[in-house]
């Protein structure tokens, strides 16, 4: 089943064109990491993907309703704790209960700190709380931007379990990292160095 | 029907608008001049003077259509707007774009002449009258459109913002004059009464009627030049627009 | 993964978890929301020290002192309505939820308006007592200051949003907002006034509240649409 089809995408930032001529389809199963240089428009793309940029975007991108974008910014609220985050979180449109929240945490190894307010965790837990969303989210189209950094090696590894299962599921991830592969047979590349603009 | 849809389609490509706005203009301008100076000598030596006014009510002739205009002019701006927040139509942030700075100009002329015929009129340079107090929140609208477009550096969400700026700003409109009219009248300063506005005589009101209609030309003429000077700039390195300048 | 059945969330409760979260952001940091109460504090204080003591000079300029002084603190914390969301990334995430934008934020309107608006609005008689507001005016204060600062709030709304994205957009934001703000100033004063004068203030609360109910329907919209090129600039 095809999860998202761009086609002859074309972004522009400002007065400069990045990129040109993108196509990508995306079915169900599939694992697609975002590759390129800094600056390329790796983050520009997923958000392109997402629906989040219109302006300066050309081309025809369809996708597969509702979807999970997880971005630098991990919407998540200092001041509240990792619980009520989670459950007010403002993209999620399933309700989850408490317990099920809980589980959440306590497989992103977050168990105890439930009710602490997340400004006062690390930057490691802090990205924790935002990739707990994975937990509680039906949404078979994921697109995350940078998912490992700030995770330690369990983090990562997890991570990796985390995105199998989906894919395995029936569902479908693309993803911007700078880390060698971790998805060697699964996973395809999307080399935007490619379809830059020079 | 169709030819005006043909018309319209027409309008948001930029070589053709190009085009087009160059043979209008080209109308425009001797219109418009010719018009500002029937009006101008017909409402400065021809009109009677005022019985009570003398020669100062005169500044009406560059006041009234001023403010007139003014006010128009932030309709268009707002028509444009809607324009493109739903059709999507880049021809429409370049007309509201060149819009807001002309309208910016006409209101402060209405402040400015307004203030210069206060003088002798009331004996102060600012009253709080319910009509210019009006002029300057429009003023205020105008500046406002004008700062926002220019804060953000992606210029096509820029014009977006002012669309939606301008359409709150339409909505307010009427009910911000509506409030100063009524917040004048709470307060009725006793002596303070605006003439012109009551039964103005026809050999008075016919060179007004002339300069508003040239201070219409004014603004659709000064916007169309702003359009094209903003489409020179976007389509700089357009192959079209190198041809139709002759440039290689 | 998609292998529990959850319900999904109706727009009224999407509304309910909007206003929850901010509001719950809001009560945590408590300088948010006792920084406007002061600053109307210390403004309302600078009055007397500026135009002097006189109690009936005071008086009869406080409906207005004290309008003008809520609508300054209304602008100031205008201004960060929806700056957290922006930078922490809240707004993306709202933008893509399958519920509309505006119903979002309106839910994040009406926690602001809670934490700001009304709560000026209640304890106004306290500042308007300073000023010497006689006591047939308390009243139809808290009233109008109730209605006002909603339209204030939503005014508010739609320029934070036009301008979230935009660095140093405070000063942008009163150039944007005074204009749209004059009848509800208007309107306010009005009714105080006609209150002390011990008139009916009547129509003009009626007419502040067609103003409210009109951007109550209206702003949402306005500023739906701005977030979304907020979020795209």
């Amino acid at each position: 089943m095809l999860l998202l089809s761009a086609a002859d995408v074309s972004i522009e930032r400002g007065e400069r064109r990045l990129l040109q001529g993108v196509d990508l389809s995306v079915a169900s199963g599939q694992v697609w990491q975002v590759l390129g240089a800094n600056g390329v428009g790796k983050s520009s793309l997923l958000r392109a993907l997402a629906g989040l940029a219109r302006f300066g975007v050309e081309g025809s991108i369809a996708r597969f309703e509702p979807l999970l974008y997880l971005a630098h910014a991990p919407a998540i609220k200092g001041a509240l704790s990792p619980l009520e985050n989670l459950r007010c979180h403002p993209a999620c449109d399933i309700t989850s209960s408490p317990a099920q929240i809980a589980l959440a945490l306590e497989a992103v190894q977050l168990g105890g700190f439930e009710h602490q307010p997340v400004g006062s965790l690390s930057a490691g837990q802090q990205r924790r709380v935002a990739l707990a969303r994975l937990l509680l989210t039906d949404a078979r189209l994921w697109l995350l931007d940078e998912p490992f950094t700030a995770l330690d090696g369990a983090g990562c590894d997890w991570l990796e379990e985390c995105i199998r299962g989906h894919v395995s599921a029936g569902g479908a991830v693309i993803f911007t990292s700078h880390q060698p592969s971790r998805f060697s047979e699964l996973q395809q590349d999307l080399d935007l160095g490619s379809y830059a603009v020079s | 029907m169709r030819g005006m849809w043909a018309f319209i389609h027409k309008l948001g490509s930029p070589p053709w608008f190009f085009g087009f706005s160059g043979t209008l203009v080209r109308w425009l301008l001797p219109v418009t001049v010719l018009l500002l100076a029937v009006g101008a000598y017909w409402g400065l030596l021809v009109a009677p003077p005022d019985f009570r006014q003398g020669n100062s009510y005169r500044i009406i002739y560059i006041h009234v259509p001023a403010a007139v205009v003014a006010l128009a002019g932030y309709y268009v701006m707002a028509i444009a707007g809607a324009i493109s927040l739903i059709w999507r139509i880049k021809m429409a942030d370049v007309a509201m774009r060149a819009a807001a700075p002309v309208g910016a100009v006409l209101t402060a002329v209405a402040l400015v002449t307004g203030a210069i015929w206060g003088k002798p009129t009331w004996g102060a340079w600012w009253v709080w009258d319910a009509r210019i107090t009006s002029m300057l929140i429009l003023l205020f609208l105008y500046l406002g459109v004008v700062a926002l477009f220019e804060a953000y550096e992606n210029k096509t969400a820029a014009a977006k913002a002012c669309a939606v700026l301008t359409l709150v700003g339409t909505v307010n409109i009427p009910i911000i004059y509506k409030s100063v009219d009524w917040w004048y009248s709470l307060h009725q300063p006793a002596s303070l009464k605006f003439t012109g506005e009551s039964a103005i005589d026809a050999s008075m009101l016919y060179p007004l009627l002339v300069m508003i209609g040239a201070f219409y030309l004014l603004f659709a003429m000064s916007m169309l030049l702003n359009m094209r000077a903003e489409l020179l700039w976007q389509h700089r390195n357009a192959h079209w627009l190198r041809q139709r300048l002759d440039v290689s | 993964m998609p292998s529990v059945d959850r319900p999904s969330l109706s727009l009224l409760a999407a509304f309910g978890r909007q206003f929850r979260r901010h509001g719950q952001a809001l009560m945590a940091s408590l300088t948010d929301v006792a920084n406007p109460l002061l600053f109307f504090f210390m403004v309302v204080t600078l009055f007397p020290l500026g135009l002097g003591p006189d109690p009936l000079q005071l008086a009869s300029m406080a409906p207005g002192i004290l309008w003008v002084v809520a609508l300054l603190a209304s602008l100031m914390v205008s201004a960060r309505m929806f700056a957290s969301d922006f930078e922490d990334g809240s707004l993306e995430q709202m933008a893509l939820a399958s519920h509309p934008l505006s119903v979002l934020a309106l839910g994040e309107v009406a926690a602001h308006w809670l934490a700001t608006g009304c709560l000026l609005a209640v304890v106004s008689p306290v500042f308007a007592m300073m000023l010497g507001l006689p006591s047939q005016g308390l009243g139809v204060l808290v009233l109008s200051l109730l209605l006002g600062t909603l339209c204030l709030t939503l005014i508010g709304a739609v320029g934070s949003a036009l301008t979230v994205s935009i660095r140093r957009g405070g000063l942008l934001l009163s150039l944007l907002i005074i204009p749209l703000n004059v009848p509800v100033l208007i309107f306010g004063t009005a009714a105080v006034t006609e209150a002390v004068m011990g008139r009916d203030p009547s129509t003009w609360l009626t007419l502040m509240g067609a103003l409210a109910a009109g951007m109550l329907a209206l702003a949402p919209l306005a500023v739906g649409a701005a977030l979304r090129i907020s979020l795209d600039s």
